[in-house]
């Protein structure tokens, strides 16, 4: 995890908000798009840059749930747990999909960093319940089995794609768009 | 500034500039409970117990509430009254509640207020689970399960003295209060200065404890124990037991401590009067060859650390003087050692201080000669209550005594080191060459004492003009480097103490807001206008010490370089 990050990509960030204090949600979600979690090291960077204690930057970073400062797998999997998904037993995927990628409620990514599996509370898209999300990809009306599918062409199409483009950089969302076609 | 009246009660109050309803209630003489609500922070209302009644049967929090003219509340209904008793009995669910072994034991306003407020059941369980304690810091201990979340440690940090190690981390029922990323304190920026754990009002953040340490090395007849007591405490302490703030009790403290057990009794301010000379010589030396200015005052632990871990370019700008407290304590043991042959006991020092970061410089590697510290332990001004208290002594009744020989005797400007501008004032008074009681009047007028937040004042030494700048409250200290790096601003010497009032208002003395710290400021400059020494070259100890003991040690002993962290 202690990886040392070449910090240009956010002095973009930062730039694009003019170094501005009162732009540190929008800059962490940047940051977040960018890493897919906000790492510890790029936390420091910018507290110091926007003159911010660490502890303010770590005060908001906690207390909105939509930041990670878990580092995130190659494809994120969240599974609506909201009423209509619930009640059209969105659960049991969960479980099926934990059982499979051997994670839990407090383990949720894998370690070899491919898959992070996690709830969400809503959608809002509960016409099409029980809900899940790959990436940024809607997949509607799910079903334990139509999950193990999905999982099992996310494995090989990732196979393939890291044998094709071993050296370029993953894109995550285009990689997560590719699976879904 | 808004002038009127308002009805409190059916009471006709008049406000002229109050902030909040809050303080015009407590105008018309009643005590509104409050935990967050500190005059000097900002406006929170976290804990709601300031809770008022309007007209029209709502309830607003007063602390947050601007006075209008006719405005009309109640401070005490039905309605507010089981309010408050179901906030208090809610933060008391989740709280743990020991009591009988906390350091907050008596002084606790949670523990105050559900006394005043007849709480004499708690419904709810406490179903969190136990949070570890931080010990980390030599000076402050974290107990997250005493936080009832009103956030004063966080202003404080954070508005007082510009550090903003602690904050709010998660939210909801998983809110808490700790450092980035629950490092440890030890693990931070902390500068040590306690502030947090001096408006805390529950047990959450307190004073790291070294008193049964002391009782075991006054207990041992292998040692032999030697106080020395900081010029802040005598007019402090003596608020635990009852009487105001300000008397100056040094009298009664080294009754005190002698029969508490210690074998000798001293005090500080002779240590603060070689700091005088040291940095006197120090600023005058730099001044003529004008390297290195300004020269910023190094008395201060927690402004020290401060400098050392965010401003290390300023380090040569430090006065490379020990504090007055390491000073003192590096002649002590040289003497002891001295008479060891005769003494047959192992000495051991304590120091009696304002001050929380004093334990942690007590522990620096500076200040430590063949592993062992110049200072064995440092107390502060409350733990020797505690002291006192244990010990079973009636502090109010205890006959005056003097201070022991031969280190004894402390000049007026050494006295004036605990409260902000004194350190200043001192060394200005060591430089002018002509001490006429017309000049040192001059000098106490020159704009170097009082509570606003910077003080710059110009005097004359030699046909020259030093330009002076005093700042307390670290905060502001920050404010005022702002102001020097940018070159707006240009001093010769700069006094800096962390905390708000300088050693008076340090987190170790008895919790004093702004009102207190004047008083407490004012005993020690009447201390100084009655000494027969004013300055610290006339102290006839200062002398002998320089043609004795401190003989070609003066500058082993006194000086310290720091280094960048």
């Amino acid at each position: 995890m202690e990886i040392t990050h070449d910090f240009t990509k956010v002095d973009e960030i930062l730039t694009s908000y003019g170094m501005q204090q009162a732009y540190l949600i929008a800059i962490m979600q940047d940051i977040q798009t960018e890493y897919h979690y906000l790492p510890k090291e790029i936390l420091e960077y910018i507290s110091e840059k926007l003159e911010l204690s660490i502890a303010k930057v770590y005060s908001v970073a906690t207390f909105y749930e939509n930041f990670s400062l878990e580092p995130k797998g190659k494809y994120i999997l969240r599974i609506c747990d909201g009423t209509a998904c619930h009640v059209r037993k969105s659960i049991p995927i969960l479980e099926r999909l934990r059982k499979e990628l051997n994670l839990s409620a407090h383990k949720t990514t894998t370690d070899d960093m491919l898959f992070t599996l996690e709830t969400v509370s809503c959608l809002g898209a509960c016409g099409l319940a029980p809900v899940m999300t790959l990436n940024d990809t809607v997949h509607p009306a799910m079903t334990p089995d139509k999950a193990m599918e999905l999982l099992t062409s996310i494995r090989e199409n990732d196979s393939v794609d890291s044998l094709e483009t071993a050296s370029s950089s993953n894109d995550m969302k285009e990689t997560g768009g590719k699976n879904n076609e | 500034m808004s002038k009127g009246i308002m009805y409190i009660d059916d009471m006709r109050v008049p406000f002229d500039g109050e902030k909040n309803v809050l303080s015009v209630i407590r105008k018309a003489g009643i005590d509104i409970p409050t935990f967050c609500y500190y005059s000097e922070l900002s406006v929170y209302g976290a804990c709601r117990m300031c809770v008022v009644e309007n007209e029209w049967g709502s309830i607003e929090a007063s602390c947050s509430m601007i006075p209008k003219d006719g405005m009309k509340i109640r401070t005490n209904t039905a309605k507010l009254q089981k309010h408050r008793k179901m906030i208090l009995e809610l933060l008391l669910s989740s709280h743990c509640r020991d009591c009988t072994t906390c350091e907050k034991n008596g002084k606790c306003k949670l523990q105050e207020l559900a006394l005043r407020l007849g709480i004499n059941r708690v419904r709810f369980q406490d179903t969190r689970e136990t949070i570890e304690l931080d010990t980390s810091s030599p000076a402050i201990v974290r107990n997250n399960n005493k936080c009832i979340l009103c956030g004063d440690c966080v202003r404080v940090c954070d508005e007082i003295q510009g550090m903003g190690i602690l904050d709010f981390v998660h939210r909801g029922s998983n809110l808490q209060v700790m450092p980035a990323f629950n490092r440890k304190l030890s693990e931070t920026k902390c500068i040590n200065c306690g502030q947090c754990a001096a408006v805390c009002p529950t047990g959450a953040i307190t004073i790291k404890q070294d008193i049964d340490r002391v009782w075991d090395a006054i207990f041992d007849p292998t040692k032999h124990v030697v106080v020395q007591i900081a010029p802040a405490v005598r007019v402090a302490i003596g608020e635990e037991f009852g009487l105001k703030a300000g008397d100056n009790v040094i009298g009664k403290l080294v009754t005190a401590l002698k029969r508490i057990g210690f074998d000798e009794v001293f005090d500080t301010t002779l240590g603060a009067d070689l700091t005088v000379m040291e940095e006197a010589n120090e600023f005058l030396e730099r001044f003529e060859k004008s390297e290195n200015l300004p020269l910023f005052t190094s008395c201060c632990p927690a402004w020290v650390r401060y400098v050392e871990m965010n401003k290390p370019e300023l380090l040569p700008h430090i006065s490379s003087c020990k504090s007055p407290m390491e000073m003192f304590a590096a002649v002590l043991k040289e003497h002891y050692k001295s008479i060891q042959d005769t003494l047959k006991k192992e000495a051991i020092v304590v120091a009696i201080m304002p001050c929380t970061a004093k334990k942690y410089e007590a522990a620096r590697e500076e200040f430590l000669r063949d592993n062992v510290p110049d200072v064995d332990y440092v107390i502060t001004t409350q733990e020797l209550s505690t002291m006192i208290k244990q010990s079973g002594l009636i502090f109010r009744e205890l006959e005056n005594n003097a201070t022991d020989m031969p280190f004894g005797m402390g000049s007026g400007a050494g006295v004036i080191f605990g409260a902000t501008g004194g350190v200043a004032e001192a060394v200005i008074r060591r430089c002018y060459s002509k001490k006429t009681s017309a000049t040192l009047k001059d000098l106490e007028f020159c704009g170097v004492r009082g509570m606003s937040a910077l003080k710059e004042a110009t005097v004359l030494i030699n046909n020259h003009e030093i330009k002076i700048a005093v700042v307390h409250g670290l905060h502001n200290a920050q404010l005022l480097l702002e102001e020097i790096e940018s070159g707006n601003v240009q001093y010769d010497l700069v006094e800096v103490m962390a905390c708000p009032g300088g050693c008076i208002g340090g987190a170790g003395q008895p919790f004093g807001l702004a009102n207190k710290k004047v008083k407490r400021a004012d005993g020690l400059y009447s201390a100084d206008r009655l000494s027969q020494v004013k300055s610290s070259e006339e102290n006839p100890m200062v002398l002998s010490l320089y043609d004795g003991l401190l003989k070609d040690k003066a500058h082993s002993l006194l000086h310290v370089n720091y280094t960048d962290r």
